[in-house]
């Protein structure tokens, strides 16, 4: 846990409107929110929502940035609904395309892409743990940077990909990006994918598709799956203050 | 501003009380860390108190379980919202620590540091008095590492990311000088009840 990451600026509650919402798998939705005051962000940011009744009970969550930084006033949720979930259900459920929603952001100064280091980048993600990551891979794309960078993304079957098209299409430009699907309940098609649970020997095995050792690993997503990547990463000599963790909780 | 069509889940009114604003209720105890869970063998564990760099006094993992255990039952509340009642925890208070290191405390301030890197602030008021421990039980079994095993911090009245897992020092500092998320946004004493999550709350 070492780093030189500036102490972020908490920008205080505002209001922003729904601009649009995608259906992009059948468990995920993407919400594009237009900030009333915009505020520069760096990719693996989240923000909280705030949701209020009339009477003045509140209940908040935080979700990731999706988009690129550049990519500001309108920044890009992706919920997936949980049906347990009491705000994911409301977004889900209820809101419309118009609706004024409160935000606050950006947070998180520690899961943030780029750092310091030039070497390879490693980033695993599990489920909607791909947001966050997904919003460095649209960064590193939009500076140009050419740096090796591999995404290995755990879903249950092909149609949970969330942004699979884009990454697919991101892949083929050639410039140092791999993109390695992980299927759990489904056999995969292409070659390189996987067809079981993220394990060690799995992780040892993309660290050795990369022409150096990642410099920065960023792994995502729920608390055994995060512990699986991250144990695999240091079992294959990845310094442990290298690997950043963001975990659901459960 | 009220949200259009938000009515809430709310909690049953006996345990509304209990549940500072912002707040939700878990039946589950989720996981939140930065990096890797660290995993120290009981043979490799020790604990040590410091005057800013000095090492006083040191435990090895027996000494440690040697001194008086104390059991308590509390209500705990994470920054991101979850929160869990009457958790219960046995480990040996920082009262007990400091009596068993014959120890006049030289600051009112600590920094709490861990196994990994992390670390977190707290006024030494926080943590006498019978209002903090380290923990090495929870609901009355070892402390797993997912959870700070070995022994993690327990400041139960305030947020948990002030409860540092994998806890292995305790420093006095002359000022109050920020931790980990201290130093990345997080407020500096993170009172649930003032709802003080981050720097300017």
């Amino acid at each position: 846990m070492t780093d030189a990451s500036p102490a972020v600026a908490v920008s205080p509650w505002q209001m922003v409107t729904v601009a649009k919402i995608v259906a992009e798998t059948p468990r995920i939705k993407s919400f594009f929110l237009k900030l009333s005051r915009p505020f520069a962000f760096a990719a693996g940011q989240h923000v909280d929502v705030r949701l209020t009744a009339p009477d003045g009970y509140r209940a908040m969550r935080s979700y990731s940035i999706a988009s690129a930084p550049q990519a500001a006033p309108t920044i890009e949720l992706a919920v997936e609904r949980l049906d347990s979930g009491e705000v994911s259900t409301f977004l889900h459920d209820v809101v419309s395309v118009g609706d004024s929603l409160e935000i606050r952001g950006p947070l998180g100064g520690y899961f943030l892409w780029p750092q310091s280091d030039t070497g390879p980048l490693l980033l695993v993600g599990g489920g909607s743990g791909v947001v966050p990551l997904v919003s460095m891979i649209r960064h590193r794309r939009t500076i140009n940077d050419r740096r090796p960078a591999l995404l290995l993304y755990s879903v249950r079957t092909s149609a949970d990909l969330l942004y699979g098209e884009e990454l697919f299409e991101l892949e083929r430009r050639r410039d140092g990006f791999t993109f390695v699907v992980v299927l759990t309940r489904e056999q995969p098609t292409r070659p390189g994918d996987y067809g079981r649970r993220v394990d060690a020997p799995m992780i040892a095995d993309v660290i050795a598709r990369l022409p150096a050792a990642p410099s920065s690993v960023f792994v995502c997503g729920s608390n055994p799956f995060v512990n699986a990547a991250a144990d695999g990463a240091v079992a294959a000599g990845i310094p442990a203050e290298t690997i950043r963790t963001e975990r659901y909780g459960v | 501003m009220v949200t259009r069509g938000f009515g809430g889940r709310r909690q049953p009114p006996d345990r509304s009380g209990r549940i500072p604003p912002g707040q939700h209720l878990v039946d589950d105890f989720p996981v939140l860390s930065a990096g890797p869970t660290p995993r120290v063998p009981d043979d490799k564990w020790t604990f040590t108190l410091k005057i800013g760099p000095k090492p006083v006094k040191t435990w090895n993992w027996a000494a440690f379980n040697a001194l008086p255990q104390s059991t308590i039952t509390r209500d705990i509340h994470c920054v991101t919202t979850w929160s869990k009642l009457d958790t219960q925890w046995q480990g040996v208070t920082i009262d007990d620590l400091l009596a068993d290191a014959q120890f006049e405390p030289p600051t009112p301030f600590v920094l709490a540091h861990s196994y990994g890197g992390y670390s977190t602030n707290l006024p030494l008021k926080d943590l006498v008095g019978g209002k903090a421990m380290i923990a090495l039980k929870f609901d009355g079994q070892p402390l797993v590492p997912d959870h700070g095993g070995p022994a993690r911090l327990l400041v139960p009245h305030l947020y948990f990311w002030k409860s540092a897992k994998w806890v292995n020092a305790i420093q006095f500092t002359t000022r109050d000088e920020a931790g980990f998320w201290e130093l990345r946004g997080y407020h500096m004493y993170g009172d649930p009840w003032r709802e003080q999550r981050f720097t300017d709350d």
